[in-house]
């Protein structure tokens, strides 16, 4: 009983500390200290989760049932590591360029970004995955009852299906916790990496101590331990040829194949130069791994009673000699296995899923296509931690309804042999131009149905899913269609039997049906990209953009990836191509970009369509099209070099002529100066002369009216000192000749003095404000009256030209690489694209502003803000008139 | 009761200072503040003098004089333009309108009253 | 990605580079055939191949195959060769 609430507590102890961990790990690279995060040391060690609980319990017992076959399952992967040359360097290179999310994606995005292509791997991998995620609640229920067992309380933990439960959940809070932090799944999640590669190192430490302690504690050294073995039942070699060899080319697709490998390997790789590390490092760590499994299978069968299971081995060896502490370090590397292994599968699925399934239903239900609603990143989020959800209480129900047992332990062959029926689509994908989607669709149908029909429902036993008659006499008694003895070819092993007939089914048919199909223009060009990944590191063009709206696709754009991300990208891109402002021309470039950088968030296929919908449609230009007609690559190159040169021409030409027009606009506006300052001189002068002159010629005004007029000549006085004030304030702003006046104080008094500035001399206060005060607690060290002049002027605007019914001023803070900006947003008809572009400019007032003063402040505004460092600039696409003041970090004395 | 002299300004202080003087010399004034409608009120009750601000919110007064001109016949109304902007075109504009009378704001108060009668008696 | 087609001849280090290239596609070819050896061996309850031997053989391959390939991707960081485009 003791050594259960012991266990229990230390279980709890790790479970926190891996918590603790995935938490450290995500905030320092948030502060951006997390270098150390993306070592190859760490990415080697987050490959590790290749060795499940199947590795860490199963291999002992695969030895002691087949002797040295065990291997097979590593060997494979070694040699795929080794190989990384030829194919992990070009599927990273791919990954990294195309921003891939998961392995069907990668498929559909090489197929044309056919989305019923990602569905159907989706599919797959659920159906492959799913057990596998079972047998790993088995294995922690499993080895709990050991404990329970050695404790002889049979009360404290006898339901094993809550502990499984429990132990589902806690796996799935920790995956929704650390996996969907951001919505990108190309930021790393460094929180999970890291907690796995603690995890691997756990594991590793457990199996080593174990063994350790079996070779040198019980056995009594090296060569005692070889001698034990050669003489214990399975001291001689024995093998079948054709499992050997078809087992470790089995393995070697499934670490190429599996989605969780995937995950580590592709979409979480930082830096092409770890696989270069990890190309020695981790085979060195599987061979460690499976060191000591043949000495502890060979003491457990001499030393456990007859009937033990051999699965258990690791944990009940210990046990029996009474050291319960090494028993319970196993039981935590054991449970190291089980867990990681199901986050990331978690996590690897969900992604798919979400992205495949639920948001392509999710977008057309609600219909609009791109131009959705609402944010569609809450919706993306959401849609990923159901998945996660989803993906593990699946895994949970198989375990519950499967019963444990038999079934589940054979479940790890199988199910590698389900993923590696991806193997041709991929391969050929990236290696093979000719490949098609529907060879692609051919081949992984025939694939999936003959591994179903030959070896995942002859794995439930003899009549469970796979009647017994079909099993002897073949699918409707035609005895070619037995399921172990395909075509009447008896006496093969029934896994060798179902992996050749399998995969070779498939890669046949896939290459039969891309050779006799002819591929779309995007599927070509697609292909292109893949197999030549080298050399098209930098893309060829697929969007023609003439058409396209940067506006509208900054809408979609700040739903998706969120305002931040889309703004700063956009502003970026708009840089880069020498614009100001946040909108960049539509260059089949940007577009690319864009594209890319959606596609992290809701994967290929339906990235492309929300552009297409934008775009107009025509995804793929003439230019392409003959392109792609044209096999040769140097056409290619050529006709690409030609296409960019125009498009730059056509780029500098437009740019000149947006130049040019602002010149004229400027110049215009020059002349009309002077006609406006004389203007706003002469109306004021207009009544004090008038006034003074009654004043002077008229000798029976009564005492009031002489009061009046006296005071109608000051106000007109006053009226012209300002205009004077704030020509003087401009042209001092623009000499640069100002002296700043430094102060302390919070960004929320410098609001809230700017509101009530703003709002008093409207008499009513027809003006709503909505603020988030929590955000406006910075302290800045700045000119604050002057930074409280541009509030003033940015809001008493809003409240004289909202043209809304219930007009709405809202102010947002938000804080972005240590930069603040202030936005203030209302919910009027905004201000049209070409007015935008002048209204920073003296006396511009623009459309509804004419009735409004002098025209100079928002050409105060910007002086001010140039002056303090910062900017403030027109934001578009955010339903109302927006303006965004942004502070440098100098003046944040401390964000928060 | 004197001729009627229709003021459309938009700034109160000198429709304020220009009712002041014309009264005082005994002109009846009625005034109006924007473009919108400025037509209609013309057109409504036609005075004897029109006297135009330039810049009106809704409607300039170099429109509003045009659509006089179109609607009324030439010479009907005497109408003088105010302008604070005071440039070289927009005296050509004016008188392009059919304009009688230009005056540049800030304007003596005598000029103003001689104007007045000066385009009334003609 | 368009310096066009790269030179016929290659200076010294670009040259080993490439040979340090086509030694790393080999290394799992020659692992394969070192794992296939298990294959020729007698197979059965009293082959004459202990299982001692086997993993002595079999983890002495591994040893081997992890240490060359160590020293490889040593030598591959110092030329600099692997970030580069070229797939040969």
């Amino acid at each position: 009983m003791a050594t259960m609430n012991i266990l229990v507590a230390v279980c709890l102890v790790y479970v926190t500390f891996l918590f603790a961990v995935a938490f450290g790990a995500e905030r320092a690279a948030r502060q951006g200290q997390g270098g150390w995060l993306r070592s190859p040391l760490v990415y080697t060690l987050s490959l590790s989760i290749y060795c499940t609980a199947w590795t860490f319990y199963g291999a002992v017992g695969y030895a002691a049932r087949s002797g040295m076959e065990y291997l097979t399952i590593y060997i494979g992967p070694t040699l795929v590591m080794i190989g990384w040359w030829w194919c992990l360097r070009k599927l990273v290179r791919i990954g990294r360029t195309q921003r891939v999310t998961s392995i069907a994606d990668l498929i559909s995005s090489r197929y044309g970004k056919s989305n019923l292509l990602a569905i159907g791997v989706t599919v797959l991998a659920v159906i492959g995955t799913t057990p596998y995620i079972a047998l790993q609640l088995q294995s922690v229920t499993l080895s709990f009852s050991v404990f329970a067992d050695a404790s002889e309380s049979n009360g404290a933990l006898a339901d094993m299906d809550s502990t499984a439960l429990l132990v589902a959940m806690g796996l799935a809070l920790f995956t929704i916790l650390f996996g969907t932090r951001n919505l990108d799944v190309n930021e790393r999640h460094h929180g999970v990496v890291i907690a796995i590669a603690v995890e691997a190192i756990v594991k590793l430490f457990a199996l080593l101590c174990v063994g350790a302690f079996v070779v040198w504690g019980v056995v009594g050294g090296v060569g005692e331990m070889m001698a034990r073995i050669d003489a214990s039942e399975i001291g001689h070699w024995q093998m079948r040829g054709d499992r050997w060899a078809s087992l470790i080319f089995l393995s070697a697709a499934a670490f190429l194949c599996l989605p969780r490998m995937f995950q580590v390997m592709v979409v979480e790789n930082d830096d092409e130069g770890h696989l270069r590390t990890a190309s020695w490092a981790f085979p060195a760590y599987l061979m460690v791994m499976s060191l000591f499994v043949v000495p502890i299978a060979v003491t457990g069968l001499d030393l456990l009673p007859e009937g033990s299971n051999p699965d258990l081995f690791v944990l009940t060896l210990p046990l029996a000699m009474g050291k319960e502490g090494l028993a319970m370090l196993s039981f935590i590397g054991g449970f190291s296995s089980a867990t990681s292994m199901v986050i990331v599968a978690a996590l690897a699925l969900s992604t798919m899923v979400s992205n495949h399934i639920v948001m392509p239903i999710w977008l057309s239900l609600t219909g609009s296509g791109a131009m959705v609603s609402g944010d569609v990143r809450n919706v993306v989020i959401m849609a990923r931690r159901f998945s996660i959800a989803g993906v593990v209480v699946l895994g949970y129900l198989y375990f519950r309804f499967s019963g444990g047992g038999a079934a589940l332990a054979s479940i790890g062959l199988v199910s590698f042999a389900g993923v590696a029926q991806f193997l041709p689509v991929l391969l050929g994908g990236v290696f093979w131009r000719g490949a098609t989607r529907v060879g692609a669709f051919t081949g992984l149908s025939v694939g999936f149905v003959v591994w179903v029909y030959c070896l995942l429902l002859p794995s439930f036993g003899p009549d469970v899913l796979m009647p017994t008659q079909i099993m002897q006499e073949g699918l409707f008694g035609w005895s070619w269609l037995r399921p172990q003895a395909l075509f009447g070819i008896e006496g093969i092993d029934p896994m060798v039997h179902a992996i050749l007939w399998s995969i070779s089914l498939n890669g046949l048919s896939f290459v039969l049906a891309s050779m006799l199909g002819f591929p779309t223009p995007l599927e070509r060009l697609q292909g292109a990209q893949f197999v030549n990944v080298y050399e098209h590191s930098s893309t060829p063009q697929s969007w023609s953009g003439n058409a396209a709206q940067s506006e509208d696709l900054m809408i979609m754009s700040q739903r998706i990836l969120g305002a931040r991300e889309a703004q700063a990208l956009f502003e970026s891109e708009a840089r880069r191509q020498g614009v100001s402002g946040y909108l960049p021309d539509t260059t089949p470039d940007f577009l690319q970009a864009l594209e890319r950088a959606l596609s992290g968030s809701v994967g290929t296929a339906t990235a492309h369509a929300m552009i297409g919908q934008i775009v107009g449609g025509a995804s793929v230009s003439v230019e392409d099209l003959l392109a792609v007609a044209d096999e040769t690559a140097q056409m290619m190159e050529y006709s690409n070099r030609l296409e960019a040169k125009s498009e730059e021409q056509a780029r500098t030409a437009r740019q000149l002529r947006q130049a040019n027009e602002k010149l004229q606009q400027i110049s215009v506006q020059k002349d009309a100066f002077l006609s406006q300052v004389s203007h706003e001189l002469r109306t004021p002068m207009t009544s004090i002369r008038a006034f003074s002159e009654i004043l002077r010629d008229s000798e029976k005004l009564s005492e009031t009216e002489q009061v009046k007029y006296a005071s109608i000549i000051h106000d007109e006085a006053l009226r012209l000192t300002r205009l004077l004030d704030d020509l003087l304030d401009l042209s001092v702003l623009e000499n640069g000749q100002v002296n700043l006046n430094i102060q302390q104080g919070q960004l929320s008094r410098v609001l809230d003095h700017a509101i009530a500035s703003a709002l008093t001399g409207s008499g009513q206060e027809g003006l709503k404000i909505s603020r988030d005060t929590a955000q406006e607690t910075v302290l800045l060290s700045t000119d604050l009256d002057r930074l409280s002049q541009v509030f003033i002027n940015l809001i008493s605007n809003a409240r004289k030209y909202c043209d809304a019914e219930v007009p709405e001023l809202v102010l947002r803070v938000t804080h972005r690489d240590d930069t603040i900006l202030i936005d203030f947003i209302d919910n009027g008809s905004g201000i049209s694209k070409n007015d935008q572009a002048v209204i920073f400019e003296k006396f511009a007032r623009v459309g509804a502003m004419r009735a409004g003063g002098a025209g100079l402040g928002l050409a105060i505004c910007r002086e001010i803000m140039a002056r303090l460092g910062g900017s403030v600039s027109y934001l578009p696409g955010q339903g109302g008139a927006a303006f965004r003041v942004i502070l440098p970090a100098s003046s944040a004395m401390a964000a928060q | 009761m004197g001729k009627r002299v229709l003021l459309i300004e938009d700034e109160p202080n000198i429709i304020e200072a220009i009712s002041f003087i014309l009264s005082r010399d005994g002109w009846a004034v009625a005034t109006h503040s924007n473009g919108h409608d400025a037509v209609d009120v013309v057109l409504g009750a036609p005075p004897d003098l029109l006297i135009l601000d330039v810049m009106l919110p809704g409607k300039s007064g170099l429109d509003i004089l045009r659509m006089l001109r179109e609607k009324l016949g030439p010479g009907d109304l005497p109408v003088m333009m105010l302008t604070a902007r005071g440039q070289l075109k927009d005296r050509e504009m004016a008188e392009k309108a059919g304009v009688n009378r230009f005056m540049t704001k800030p304007f003596s108060n005598a000029e103003m009253l001689e104007a007045v009668r000066e385009l009334v008696e003609t | 990605m368009s310096e066009g087609r790269s030179p016929l001849f290659l200076e010294r280090q670009g040259y080993r580079g490439r040979r340090l290239v086509d030694f790393l596609r080999i290394l799992p070819l020659i692992g394969g055939l070192l794992w296939a050896v298990p294959l020729l061996w007698p197979s059965g309850p009293d082959s004459s191949v202990t299982t001692s031997e086997a993993i002595i053989y079999i983890f002495g391959v591994w040893f081997f195959m992890v240490l060359v390939s160590a020293v490889v991707s040593l030598f591959l960081r110092r030329s600099g060769l692997d970030l580069e485009r070229k797939d040969g």
